[in-house]
């Protein structure tokens, strides 16, 4: 199947303005364009296109959310990209840009707003050339600017660079970054459709997800619709990464493909590096529960590992094989979430610091049976406590490897346990 | 100062936020001033906030939360390799350990000729081509030794011929051309 948003894979330069044209480029806009807002938001609705930044949410409802009527409005395309194993938004701004302006350009219309800001770690300003240059030549054609296509829509763009946290990928600490407070999140309500950048209502959309709507208005929602299962439609971009023979970014269409294919197959990553056994897999960064072989027969969408006690969420697949110590590999993700916490709620910041502490004393191989209770008791502590995902997502790394792998932990510190301390 | 040598590029810099909310333009101009100060120095922060008009204690409080300003001097070029998870799986902290030896330094340490500051971050949205660093914002991908040691020279005889890459400043100006 021909690529529907790593288009830069089939078409050699599609980042140009004119190569993008040539190759139906912003004939979404303009089919957008000759419709009521209305009208766009039940057609994005009906095509069923869910958020690609972790949660799903359905993108034609958050839109429905934005308050009718004039007055500022703001879209903000959240390009912060730092989850560990994450790097499908980079790829696609950085190779076909303009999918992701005309994206934004039609929630805009949608919504009623004038202004895009899109977010980026700071980490990929070398990565922004292509966008950059995109945006400047959007305004010389017509598709940014006053009265785009002669239409009376106007819209304007603006990249913003972060400075490296993770955090400020959360919808509501990001919007704090861009407005120049600490990137910290804040307690919903008000939810950025009520109240996000500047205090005016705000839809935030992934980068990956506005890349799906030119092609959807393009095609129509029902094909759209029609890709992929009930629950998830689409396609969906996976950065496979760790352990397997060809890392990187592969686009699938959901629910029919499995993660076993994904590793071993001849399109897909090929097999394990060297030829190992595959050991376990983290399907959402260090976000969603480690899985076991079993789940290998899980299918990419967003129910596909529900009988497996995880999720796609983001769809970062770190892949890792039979020599991999999972204590170590726990105390890597707790070690990132500590660093990323960004210490507004006691339970995250001192819970991760806790976390890590207990881990590394586990790994330096001064741990004993109590310090693998301690973990058990600190994590659950921390759930259902935290002021946004961050915390929750901080204890998956400990509650998972210690649900499928506590005989690793044990063994550790029976080994510490054994040997007198000096 | 960072105000007279850009001062028509902060300014259409602010244009792309509110009117009445320069506090926007943050981050963009730590950049700029950690460019020009070398690090984000008491000097820098004091800039930015004058050039906002805000406290600088508000600029310090955001300087310390990203882990991209440096609060401390660091050398020409900063190497902040990553070594998360899925770079780790990759052998990037036995690659740290290999420029550790090279550069004779250690994490967070500077060459003596103030030439490279090595430091270890998180995931960097390169993991597909691990062991990996960014050198002043700029992607090394797919390393090894033999390329690190390439790296390390290119580096070395850029700095001797006057180093003419794009900086951060002009990164972030890039914006403000349209
Ligand atoms: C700690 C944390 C980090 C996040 N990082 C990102 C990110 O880098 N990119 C992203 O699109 N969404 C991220 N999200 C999700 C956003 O809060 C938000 O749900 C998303 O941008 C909405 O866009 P979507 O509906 O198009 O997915 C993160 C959430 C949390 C809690
Ligand atoms: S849960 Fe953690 S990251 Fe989220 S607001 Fe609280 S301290 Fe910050
Ligand atoms: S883990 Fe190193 S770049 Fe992602």
């Amino acid at each position: 199947m021909a690529h529907v948003i790593l288009r830069h894979r089939d078409v050699e330069n599609i980042k140009e303005l004119d190569v993008y044209v040539k190759n139906g480029g912003y004939e979404g806009l303009k089919k957008a364009l000759s419709m009521t807002p209305e009208e766009v938001v039940n057609e994005i609705k009906a095509a069923g296109i869910r958020g690609r930044g972790g949660a799903g949410f359905p993108a034609g409802i958050k839109w429905s959310f934005m308050p009718k009527g004039d007055g500022q409005k703001y879209i903000v395309i959240n390009n912060d990209e730092s989850e560990t194993g994450t790097f499908k938004d980079r790829e696609i701004l950085e190779g076909n840009p303009h999918q992701v302006i005309e994206g934004a350009l039609i929630a805009a219309y949608a919504v009623g707003a004038d202004m895009v800001y899109c977010y980026w770690r700071g980490e990929y300003m070398d990565a922004a050339y292509p966008a950059e240059k995109a945006i400047k030549d959007a305004y010389k054609a017509g598709y940014l600017g006053k009265n785009i296509l002669g239409s009376g829509f106007d819209c304007d763009y603006h990249n913003h660079f972060g400075a490296g946290a993770y955090i400020c990928g959360e919808e509501t600490a990001l919007l704090n970054s861009l407005m120049g407070n600490l990137g910290q999140p804040w307690s919903k309500p008000p939810f950025p459709a009520q109240a996000g950048a500047y205090d005016k209502p705000t839809v935030v959309n992934n980068v990956e997800t506005l890349a799906n709507v030119p092609p959807t208005m393009v095609n129509g929602a029902d094909w759209y619709a029609n890709l992929g299962t009930d629950q998830s439609n689409g396609v969906k971009i996976v950065c496979m990464s760790g352990h397997v023979a060809r890392p990187g970014n592969y686009e699938v269409e959901m629910g029919k493909v499995t993660y076993r294919e994904l590793i071993y197959g001849d399109e897909y990553c090929q097999g394990m590096r060297d030829g190992k056994e595959f050991k376990a897999l983290l399907p959402s960064g260090g976000s969603g529960p480690v899985v076991l072989p079993d789940a290998l027969d899980g299918n990419v969408s967003f129910e596909g590992l529900n009988d497996y006690g995880s999720m796609m969420g983001s769809a970062s697949v770190i892949v890792m094989d039979e020599d991999t110590d999972m204590v170590w590999a726990a105390l890597k993700m707790t070690h990132f979430f500590k660093h990323e916490s960004c210490g507004k709620c006691t339970p995250c910041r001192e819970g991760t610091f806790w976390l890590e502490k207990t881990l590394h004393r586990i790994m330096e191989g001064h741990g004993t049976e109590e310090d693998i209770k301690t973990l058990d008791r600190v994590a659950h502590s921390m759930q259902g406590k935290c002021l946004c995902a961050l915390g929750e997502f901080a204890v998956s790394p400990v509650i998972g490897t210690l649900k499928h792998f506590r005989s690793e932990y044990v063994a550790k510190v029976r080994q510490a346990e054994a040997v007198p301390a000096d | 100062m960072i105000a007279e040598k850009y001062a028509k590029e902060i300014e259409s810099l602010f244009e792309r936020y509110p009117a009445d909310q320069r506090k926007s333009a943050v981050l963009p101009l730590l950049h700029i001033a950690q460019q020009e100060y070398g690090y984000s120095s008491e000097e820098a922060m004091k800039e930015v906030a004058e050039i906002i008009g805000c406290d600088p204690t508000h600029v310090r409080g955001i300087a310390g939360f990203y882990s991209l300003y440096y609060e401390e001097e660091v050398g020409k070029y900063v190497l902040e390799v990553c070594n998360d998870l899925a770079c780790a799986l990759r052998g990037a902290d036995e690659f740290i350990k290999m420029a550790e030896g090279k550069l004779g330094i250690d994490l967070e340490g500077t060459t003596e000729d103030g030439m490279f500051t090595l430091k270890n971050v998180m995931c960097l949205g390169a993991c597909d081509r691990a062991p990996m660093l960014q050198c002043n914002l700029k992607f090394h991908e797919n390393l090894d030794e033999a390329k690190f040691d390439q790296l390390i020279a290119d580096y070395r005889a850029k700095a001797a011929a006057g180093d003419s890459e794009p900086t951060v400043v002009d990164k972030i100006l890039i914006q403000t051309h349209h």
